[in-house]
């Protein structure tokens, strides 16, 4: 005799997350093999290009951690691998501009998608960040002068009290903890949101437009 | 294993840095080189046609 | 017809937001999500690959304090002059550093940097010069110079200081030799013994240790280099200073951190670039900026501008043109 837990509304924390989830992403809006028409744009490829990049960043990343942060000044395989740390970094910057760019001239706001611009945002804030106490932790001149010029910002609105730019320690564990934890969790709520609402439809033709567009369509049909 | 070494390292970006001036603005070549390599690759995106025409 | 369209403008916009929120009922076309992933994946790690092993990465070694101290004796002498008598950058720095309230930057009537306190102590004289010497303390006049400093009354340490570091500014190029004769107490046998300290790298470890076995905090040696001028030469050298866009630049050719193209570019000009309070207020702009970034979707006007400048009619020409066009109505 099994208690049929939707009828009596059931106690069970694992069956109302279940069906929340369900709710929110059933599984062929999670991962659809179909996409609306007007989704055929080469500016729709700069997300996953993004995401890619920031895998191969982590990725990167975890191959320095290896061996730590001091391994790349006397290993050439170190060396390399802290190549494909930075060009990754510059590569899933530029996408995710780029991604911004695409999104910004779409209105892609529209339609209550506001917290997908927002965690987008803020996401790009975020890796700023990231990529911030990366310079700082390379362990060379660049961090000697990026952190002697930084404390001068932060300190002087009381950051610095807390974040300490000069402290190695403190800033390697931020780059490569905190810091990619924050974009991570950002970024796969940006893309829940995305999957969740939908691609946003494009912006309606002003009318006369629209009707030029309608009289012209209606002579060029075969 | 040497990844890195010269034979491969076809451009050599250590020498000093080259920096165009215009105003106030002062940018290094290879800043300049990047912001507009990611203009091009906007504007191209907008342009090129997508390819497939597979109606669901 | 006119009147008809603006009377309902309020009602269209507000079916147009609904119409942008509902699920898509239109043509749809296939498209395999997992395989563009893994397309972009691979492309992406393939070009990161390419550009690693054709560009490298910029790798300039850190400057140390026995390399300071060897490569610009001077520069090195005069600095530890002003953190003796506590006119260095980072002994009148204020908040986080030390108790001085006035030093602190303002944005309006606020002073942001006092609100925390002091939450790294920086006592410039003992930490860089005192502390240091004491523990490399073994030739007989540097014990004798150190006993004679520690004997003298506050003002009596302060005058000697103060009189040698003023006395080394007005040289031709801050040199020790050429300073003029004063009484300047037991300093100058003091200082040129950090200096061969400072050379011999014992004042890196000593600065980093401060007497304790592991360490990760470079804040005393990094205050210590950034008061004298070596590291700021060596910056403006690589185009990294604050007045050069420095923020945004990397050593070498290499591209740098293009991002903070707009960060930078305020310090660039006025009121920014020659105020006291030119950080705080520039961080301030920022703040309201990111705000305004983060805020988009809300802002009036600003959401506006896709519809004003329609690069939305280049990426959805084909949807336009194939498929039945939206009206407003």
């Amino acid at each position: 005799m099994s208690v049929d837990l939707e009828e009596h509304g059931g106690a069970s924390w694992t069956a109302w997350v279940r069906r929340r989830a369900l709710r929110s992403f059933p599984p062929d809006q999670l991962l659809p093999d179909s996409q609306p028409v007007y989704v055929a744009s080469w500016t729709y490829v700069f997300g996953v290009a993004t995401l890619s990049a920031f895998l191969v960043v982590l990725g990167s990343g975890g191959v320095l951690a290896l061996r730590g942060p001091a391994w790349w000044h006397g290993s050439s395989v170190g060396h390399f691998v802290n190549s494909m740390h930075l060009w990754s970094v510059e590569l899933f910057m530029g996408f995710m501009v780029i991604h911004l760019w695409g999104k910004f001239f779409m209105a892609a706001w529209r339609g209550r998608r506001a917290m997908t611009w927002i965690t987008g945002a803020v996401s790009f804030l975020a890796s700023v960040g990231a990529a911030f106490t990366g310079y700082l932790t390379q362990q060379n001149f660049a961090s000697q002068w990026i952190a002697t010029q930084a404390k001068d910002g932060l300190n002087s609105v009381g950051i610095g009290a807390y974040f300490n730019v000069l402290d190695f320690g403190q800033m390697l564990m931020w780059h490569i903890v905190l810091l990619p934890l924050a974009v991570g969790v950002l970024v796969v709520v940006h893309v829940l949101l995305v999957r969740r609402h939908g691609v946003v439809p494009p912006l309606p033709l002003p009318p006369s437009t629209a009707h030029a567009v309608e009289s012209q369509d209606r002579g060029n049909r075969d | 294993m040497q990844l890195s070494a010269s034979f491969i390292r076809a451009v050599n970006l250590n020498h000093r840095g080259h920096y165009v001036h215009w105003g106030v603005i002062q940018i290094s070549v290879a800043n300049l080189v990047v912001i507009l390599l990611m203009i091009a690759i906007f504007g191209a995106a907008i342009l090129l046609p997508f390819p497939g025409r597979r109606r669901k | 017809m006119a009147t008809v369209i603006s009377l309902g403008r309020r009602r269209v916009s507000h079916r147009q937001s609904d119409r942008d929120y509902e699920p898509w009922s239109g043509p749809k076309r296939q498209y395999d999500l997992v395989k563009e992933f893994t397309v972009a994946l691979v492309v992406v790690t393939l070009l990161t690959i390419v550009l690693a092993a054709f560009l490298s990465s910029p790798d300039e070694k850190a400057v140390t304090i026995g390399r300071w101290a060897t490569a610009a004796p001077n520069d090195f002498i005069a600095t530890a002059a002003t953190e003796l008598d506590g006119t260095s950058g980072s002994a009148t720095y204020g908040a986080p550093y030390t108790h001085d309230k006035s030093a602190a930057q303002k944005i309006g009537p606020f002073a942001p940097q006092n609100w925390p306190g002091v939450t790294t102590p920086i006592d410039s004289a003992q930490d860089f010069v005192l502390r240091p010497l004491q523990g490399a303390a073994g030739a007989a006049d540097l014990k004798g110079a150190l006993a004679t400093w520690a004997d003298a009354s506050a003002d009596q340490q302060q005058k000697w200081a103060a009189a040698y570091d003023a006395a080394i500014a007005n040289t031709a190029d801050n040199d020790p030799a050429k300073v003029a004769a004063g009484d300047y107490g037991p300093v100058p046998v003091m200082l040129n013994h950090l200096l061969t300290l400072a050379q011999s790298g014992g004042l890196d470890g000593a600065l980093l240790a401060q007497g304790r076995f592991y360490q990760t905090d470079y804040t005393k040696p990094l205050l210590f280099i950034a008061d004298g001028s070596y590291l700021e030469n060596l910056a403006d050298g690589q185009h990294l200073g604050g007045d050069q866009w420095g923020m945004m630049n990397e050593t070498g050719n290499y591209p740098g951190q293009a991002w903070l193209w707009l960060y930078t570019f305020w310090y660039q000009v006025k009121p920014f670039s020659t105020s006291g309070n030119g950080d705080a207020l520039v961080w301030g702009v920022m703040a309201l900026l990111s705000a305004v970034f983060v805020l988009v979707p809300f802002i009036p006007g600003l959401r506006l501008v896709p519809k004003l400048i329609p690069v939305y009619r280049l990426i959805w020409r084909r949807y336009y043109r194939e498929f039945e066009p939206r009206t407003d109505m």
